[in-house]
């Protein structure tokens, strides 16, 4: 239950800029430390903030992943939450929800103290958490999800809270079928559920971590206007993200981390990308990245006819054909659910194909097993990215996931730990990973450092043909950036890349050409200019479809 | 009202010291509700304890029947080990020890005239193949058709007890032992040396050790041990690495189902010199093996030690049994008590309780 706000005194803490010396950048604008003090003095003149932490500091082995960090968060605000990968967002959130423990430091939620020692407590409190992994039960349906651990009694009233279920997804816009089970549902739809869940436990402070980095454009579009729709109940929504579109889009106000301290706090409508993105790096960030003419030569990968089922034995894949060649980076343009999964899956070898040919450097590779593909040439930077790691296993461990049976880890069986730290030791610091050491188990890294590693090893063993999905989301700008250079520079050295993603910025700026998958078939192959956006849109939404013979 | 409500947390990371710590408490603990056991049962617990310790380690010959309980717990616990490791849950050991039994028995029955220094080695390669392949069945039907490891695995414990039964009533009971349900007596070419005035069959316990050691170097040292461990940690990933999971499971199962059919070919060449009913091969050493096996935290080479605790723990076990008229069943409840403590323990490794006073 939450409690009653009390009456806050003005004595009971003192504003403090958020950039004062030890934290400031040479590059800041004078006067935005001066606007965020004179709104926090008028703010704390009359309401309380719905949420002041003060001088928090959480210490990991080896890294301050907190370090003295003032957030303040008004009530009925949207404030969002910037910050590179490892910047120390997840955690301050975690802190707030109970998670993890603060060293140091206080957190008042309306203005009184509080000590905050679990999700329960929270929960309490009225704060509620979207985590980026969503926690619930895959069997269960989504009515029994939502009320899960707030049975009272041993009658649980099914119909009742079914139908405050329904009516809270109405006010808020949250879509989804409360007797549908959650295997069933998208990732959309599942972070519907979360979101229904924390309201159901009427929190009036929620934090979503990165909420938009597993939805497709539209589903985007749904939950800004969710967003929208609980601000205007009165509800205070913490916001982490790495878009910074999202950020001027919906957010009031805007607190910028980097390497563990705040930087800036920020009123959005008096800032813009460039800025923001300045402020999140430390430099300048380039979003035009510059694509050379492609050195296109032979073909590498040649698909043709592919069937595939999907796990519910349903057609995933109906007779989809396409070519990658040296040099090149083929696009694969969609929304998330017309067969991506699916087509990496059967690529890599996981999953068999119905029908139809797969063919690597004029090696027919249809339906051959995992290891053969590995190598054949192909590596996979998959979108679920744990499928491709082992998170309790060390970094050093993960770096040989493929590459252990080469004679170059030990003859004869045996595995040459000193050959697999020194390869781990090589790709930590050719890719820039930021870890404590190459023995720091693979969980405890952000997620821009999760995909840094994943992409060092899959790019460390020459493949032919590298296929990466979505491989910059949940990335921050200046991660995105990185991956986006490397896998340019490696298209220049004239790798064939197939790039799958859901992020048609992403597809635009990389591809040489574009082929949008929509329920299972390819509509068409085109050229990946400016030019050709709208078309490519159109065949998005199924409502285009090019001849064979137009192909590119 | 206000009633105390537990909280349970997850959580994130578990240290290798709070993992050592929790062992030591979990033991205490064990320790602490038996007692109360004992006291229930009218036996000052301290004095059972100092019994059980004087019983397992405070004589030679109690030093040297510890050791020589530990010879088939290390066996069958080091195996278990490696399994444990790749998430296959072979709970069955007890069975695939009593196939070892069977197969070294039958050869030590047959071909007793060969000489010893072949005879021994066959008889326990044959136990060694008699385990795998009792083991075999829950792997092929789990690698096959995804058939749970835990069921039938176990159910094939009672098949395997009863084929032993089966044998000692009927085709092999010895003529000579007026229908007692018996083998013949093995051989002497059949029966395995002991260290002078012991029971400890010592080139037993020397194939135990150096499989104990293999079994650490091989998961550590090899890339099959890393695709061991890597496809116990998540299967997923083990897969789209292109590693052969379901040879991985099967292999696990079959090397583990065979260490312990080596711990049943020692124990009735090493202690029985001939075939009986199966509780009197084994008193559960494939069980007990399991408890071996979560105390060394899964690492074959800390087995060695845990096997020689519980080896003294069995022994003072039985001497209490006598000497203060204990129920036999006392020491199962004394075992199980142990792992339930162990295994909680290791769940508080993974969780936080917490008792909160709700106002
Ligand atoms: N449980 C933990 N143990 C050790 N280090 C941790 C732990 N959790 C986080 N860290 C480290 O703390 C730092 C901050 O991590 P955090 O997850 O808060 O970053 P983030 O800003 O959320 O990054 P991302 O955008 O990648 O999600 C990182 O260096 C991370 O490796
Ligand atoms: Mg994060």
């Amino acid at each position: 239950m939450a409690l009653p706000p009390s009456p806050m005194s003005v004595r009971s803490w003192r504003f403090r800029p958020h950039t004062n010396g030890r934290s400031c950048e040479a590059t800041v604008p004078a006067s935005v430390s001066a606007t965020a003090l004179a709104e926090g003095l008028m703010a704390s003149a009359s309401v309380p903030p719905a949420v002041l932490m003060r001088g928090i500091t959480k210490r990991f082995p080896g890294v301050v992943a907190n370090d003295r960090i003032d957030l303040e968060v008004k009530e009925g605000e949207i404030h969002a939450l910037l910050g590179e990968n490892g910047a120390g967002k997840t955690t301050l959130m975690n802190i707030l929800y109970g998670i993890y423990h603060p060293d140091e430091g206080e957190i008042r939620i309306r203005g009184r103290p509080v000590v905050i020692r679990s999700p329960q407590d929270a929960i309490r409190l009225g704060i509620g958490m979207i985590h980026q992994q969503f926690r619930l039960v895959p069997t269960h349906t989504v009515t029994e999800n939502v009320v899960l651990g707030m049975k009272r009694g041993i009658l649980f009233r099914e119909r009742e809270a079914r139908q405050q279920i329904e009516a809270l997804a109405k006010n808020y816009h949250l879509e989804v079928d409360p007797d549908a089970r959650i295997w069933q549902l998208s990732a959309g739809e599942q972070q519907r559920v979360e979101i229904l869940k924390a309201l159901y436990r009427q929190a009036q402070i929620l934090i979503l971590d990165e909420p938009t980095s597993m939805l497709t454009p539209g589903e985007i579009e749904d939950l800004l206007k969710t967003l929208h729709r609980m601000k205007e109940e009165g509800h205070t929504l913490i916001f982490i993200t790495h878009k910074l579109d999202e950020v001027t889009a919906i957010s009031d106000r805007v607190t910028v981390l980097r390497q563990g301290k705040v930087v800036a706090t920020l009123e959005t409508a008096k800032t813009n990308e460039r800025e923001l993105a300045q402020w999140m790096v430390g430099r300048e960030v380039l979003f035009r990245l510059n694509r050379q003419q492609a050195q296109v030569g032979e073909t590498v990968l040649r698909v043709e006819n592919l069937h595939v089922l999907n796990d519910k034995q349903l057609p995933a894949l109906k007779g989809v054909s396409f070519e990658v060649h040296r040099g090149e980076i083929l696009g694969i343009a969609g929304v998330a659910g017309n067969g991506q999964r699916e087509l990496v899956e059967t690529l890599i070898g996981l999953r068999p194909a119905v029908q139809g040919a797969i063919v690597l450097n004029g090696q027919s590779l249809t339906n051959l097993p995992p290891r053969a593909r590995i190598e054949a040439g192909i590596a996979c930077v998959p979108g679920e990215r744990m499928t491709a790691l082992v998170p309790g296993m060390s970094i050093a461990e993960n770096m040989v996931l493929k590459a252990y049976r080469q004679s170059a880890f030990g003859k004869s069986g045996l595995l040459d730990r000193r050959a697999v730290n020194d390869h781990a030791d090589r790709l930590i610091a050719e890719y820039a990973v930021i870890t404590p050491g190459r023995d720091t188990p693979v969980k405890l890294l952000s997620g821009g450092n999760i995909q840094r590693a994943l992409l060092a090893r899959e790019l460390s063993s020459q493949p032919s043909l590298l296929i990466v999905a979505s491989p910059t989301s949940g990335l921050d700008v200046g991660a995105t950036e990185t991956v986006w250079k490397i896998l340019l520079e490696q298209r220049q050295q004239g790798r064939a890349i197939l790039l799958i993603s859901e992020d048609l910025e992403e597809v635009m700026t990389l591809s040489d050409r574009v082929a949008v998958l929509y329920e299972g078939e390819i509509m068409g192959i085109v050229r990946g200019e400016e030019n050709n956006l709208e078309r490519i849109g159109l065949m998005m939404a199924g409502a285009l479809r090019l001849p064979r013979e137009e192909w590119v | 009202m206000n009633l105390p409500r537990l909280q349970v947390e997850r959580r994130l990371h578990t240290s290798r010291l709070m993992s050592t710590l929790a062992l030591a408490v979990s033991l205490l603990l064990a320790l602490l509700a038996i007692g109360l056991v004992f006291s229930s049962l009218g036996v000052d617990p301290v004095y059972a304890y100092r019994r059980i310790l004087r019983g397992g380690f405070g004589s030679l010959y109690g030093l040297s029947e510890s050791l020589a309980k530990a010879i088939p717990l290390l066996l069958t616990g080091a195996g278990l080990a490696l399994a444990f490791r790749a998430r296959v849950y072979n709970i069955g050991a007890e069975g695939q020890l009593l196939l070892g039994a069977i197969v070294g028995g039958g050869i030590a029955l047959n071909f007793g005239h060969w000489p010893r220094e072949v005879l021994l080695p066959v008889m326990f390669l044959g136990g060694f193949l008699g385990g795998a392949l009792w083991a075999a069945v829950p792997a092929l039907l789990k690698a096959r058709f995804r058939v749970d490891e835990v069921l039938t695995s176990l159910m094939l414990v009672y098949v395997a007890g009863d084929l032993v039964r089966y044998l000692v009533y009927g085709p092999w009971r010895g003529p000579e032992e007026r229908g007692f349900p018996y083998s013949s007596r093995f051989a002497l070419a059949a029966q395995l040396p002991h260290l002078e005035g012991t029971r400890v069959h010592y080139p037993t316990l020397l194939l135990a050790l150096g499989l104990a050691l293999f079994l650490y170097l091989l998961l550590e040292r090899t890339k099959l041990g890393y695709e061991i461990r890597v496809t116990g940690e998540n299967p997923a990933a083990a897969r789209y690495a292109g590693m052969n999971t379901d040879r991985i499971i099967v292999l696990v199962l079959l090397l583990s189902g065979g260490l312990a059919g080596m711990a049943g070919v020692g124990e009735v060449a090493g202690i029985h010199a001939r075939l009986s009913p199966p509780e009197g091969i084994s008193p559960g050493y494939g069980f007990t093996a399991i408890i071996v096996a979560w105390l060394a935290r899964l690492n074959p080479l800390a087995t060695i030690l845990t096997a020689f605790l519980i080896g003294g723990l069995l022994v003072g076990g039985d001497a209490i049994q006598v000497a203060l008229n204990l129920p036999a069943a006392s020491i199962y409840i004394f075992n199980g008590m142990i792992l339930l403590f162990v295994i909680a323990g290791d769940v508080f490794t993974r969780y936080r309780l917490r008792l909160e006073l709700r106002s």
